[in-house]
């Protein structure tokens, strides 16, 4: 990790009005991001979705976000107006989401998909943008972009749509990307292929990446640091590198219930929670 | 329990088994192993009568499949799916949705038989008036097993079972399919991407790519990663974590 602090996230907390009364989603999550790749690990309902929706103000309608400081480079993140808020998403923090079927434009060919991201951002002509478009393809490890490019994305698998996804997300050239589960709908090898974009993108680019996922051994081999969420709270912060020394009971736990290959067949040990887990 | 000879199927001009066969003892466990649209899940689909195109022999319980099945079929074959969301009916109670079985199959006194089927996966009664929004995940795929288990089969046939759900959730249910199996005597056919949740649950392996069987192994060979294909190979080693020398060494398998 670099000393230059590209985010500075204290105290936050997200919580939506329902008709069953309050929820809160996220409560009081703090922490730094330099030029690294943070990892959120949770399972469904910890709040680590939210959490990144909320970096981005892509929090639902009905859901309020307090923070005492939500400090990105110059920009203050709370309180921006929609006008603001176009200035900085997408162009400096940019987000892909889980499932490249449901992100991406059905009745729109990916190329055309690629360019109006480009435009958004640059002033350009369409030649320009369509040559950027292709190169941005090919930057994924798209072997055919000329084809990609004229496909619509029912023609391609969920792998090519997942690079797609990140090809348009780093047309803008964001500074932080968050990545939201980017690559739990794929099968393993395309997985780990996926990742390894990732991996050279932020390298090379000098890119912060902020990781969401449920699977904590995928996100330790890839990311430096760890934050394990439950109920809305960060329950552990740790170096990817020392995962083994991990010391909270709920990451112990959810490390030990994972089916391991040694031709064990006994009972898994399940999570015992405790009620003192949640309050942080 | 489970004899399969040479199955092949095709999806109109797509021949997508090709000479798969398999054997399972009575209360044992296969695992099918490979990526999507590697034909794992269409074993599945087409031993229950899901896919109509089809060639080869297959025997369950000492009697070989028709090209339609019958009911006994189904009181001694029942099939768990993936997505506990999709499966249930969204406004149907618990208690409809395991009764319904029973009235299709006849058997009569479906109360106790609802009772006891959620005793067994571990639901307590306060259950079974509820609709399937208001239950978690785990609890939904406890009746999706439920549903299955209520005509008292043989066989369960466990496509992707926890695949939806969260490790923590995902152990639970694994303890719970180990301990039917077990307790009831059950054989299994299970399906997943995930060579370690195979490796726990099953005795038998066959990797599947391509709609074939590249390798079998026992839990045992898989344990020391004793593979021969360079298919199964790059399979188990991408089970192992984000690791970039490993990404770079991948191949695709056409």
């Amino acid at each position: 990790m670099t000393s230059e602090t590209l985010l500075t996230v204290k105290n936050l907390a997200v919580s939506f009005t329902t008709s069953k009364g309050p929820i809160n989603a996220v409560r009081g999550v703090s922490f730094d991001l330099g030029r690294e790749r943070l990892g959120i690990v949770g399972e469904s309902g910890s709040g680590k979705s939210q959490t990144g929706r909320a970096i981005l103000g892509l929090t639902a309608s009905n859901g309020t976000i307090t923070a005492d400081e939500m400090q990105f480079r110059d920009v203050d993140l709370r309180n921006l107006s929609p006008r603001q808020w176009r200035k900085v998403r997408g162009a400096r923090i940019s987000m892909i989401m889980q499932d490249p079927k449901y992100s991406l434009n059905p009745v729109m060919t990916i190329g055309d998909q690629i360019i109006e991201a480009y435009r958004e951002h640059h002033k350009v002509g369409t030649k320009e943008a369509t040559h950027r478009a292709i190169e941005m393809l090919e930057a994924v490890k798209i072997r055919d972009p000329q084809r990609v490019f004229k496909s619509y994305p029912h023609e391609v698998s969920g792998g090519m749509g997942q690079r797609v996804m990140i090809a348009m997300m780093l047309i803008p050239d964001p500074e932080l990307l968050i990545a939201d589960e980017p690559t739990s709908a794929l099968d393993v090898t395309v997985q780990l292929q996926v990742m390894a974009i990732l991996d050279d993108l932020v390298r090379e680019r000098g890119m912060a990446l902020i990781f969401i996922s449920h699977d904590l051994h995928l996100v330790s081999s890839f990311c430096d640091r760890v934050l394990v969420m439950y109920q809305g709270h960060v329950v552990e912060e740790i170096r990817a590198s020392e995962l083994d020394l991990a010391k909270h009971p709920y990451t112990r736990g959810l490390l030990n219930c994972l089916p391991k290959m040694d031709g064990n067949h006994d009972d898994l040990p399940v999570l015992q929670r405790q009620a003192s887990w949640a309050e942080g | 329990m489970i004899e399969i000879e040479n199955l092949n199927a095709w999806f109109g001009e797509n021949h997508v088994l090709k000479d798969v066969s398999l054997k399972v003892p009575t209360n044992g466990s296969f695992g099918l192993v490979g990526e999507s649209g590697s034909g794992k899940s269409t074993v599945l689909r087409t031993m229950t009568g899901l896919v109509d195109d089809w060639e080869g022999i297959m025997v369950v319980g000492g009697h070989e499949l028709a090209r339609k099945r019958n009911k006994d079929f189904y009181r001694q074959v029942q099939m768990v799916f993936q997505d506990p969301f999709g499966s249930l009916h969204p406004r149907h109670t618990i208690d409809r949705i395991l009764s319904e079985p029973v009235a299709v199959h006849g058997l009569g006194n479906s109360d106790a038989r609802v009772i006891r089927v959620l005793e067994q996966v571990g639901l307590d009664n306060s259950f079974r008036f509820r609709y399937p929004h208001q239950l978690s995940g785990g609890q939904r795929q406890r009746v999706s097993i439920a549903r299955a288990l209520i005509l008292e089969p043989r066989v369960l046939l466990l496509d992707e079972p926890t695949s939806a759900l969260d490790v923590s959730i995902q152990a639970e249910v694994l303890n719970l399919l180990a301990a039917l199996r077990r307790d009831l005597g059950l054989t299994y056919i299970m399906v997943s991407h995930d060579l370690a949740v195979v490796a726990h649950v099953c005795d038998d392996i066959a990797i599947m790519n391509h709609g074939r069987i590249v390798e079998r192994a026992t839990a045992s060979q898989l344990a020391q990663g004793s593979l021969e294909h360079p298919y199964s190979q790059q399979l188990y080693k991408a089970a192992g974590g984000y690791d970039r020398a490993v990404v770079d060494s991948f191949v695709d398998w056409d």
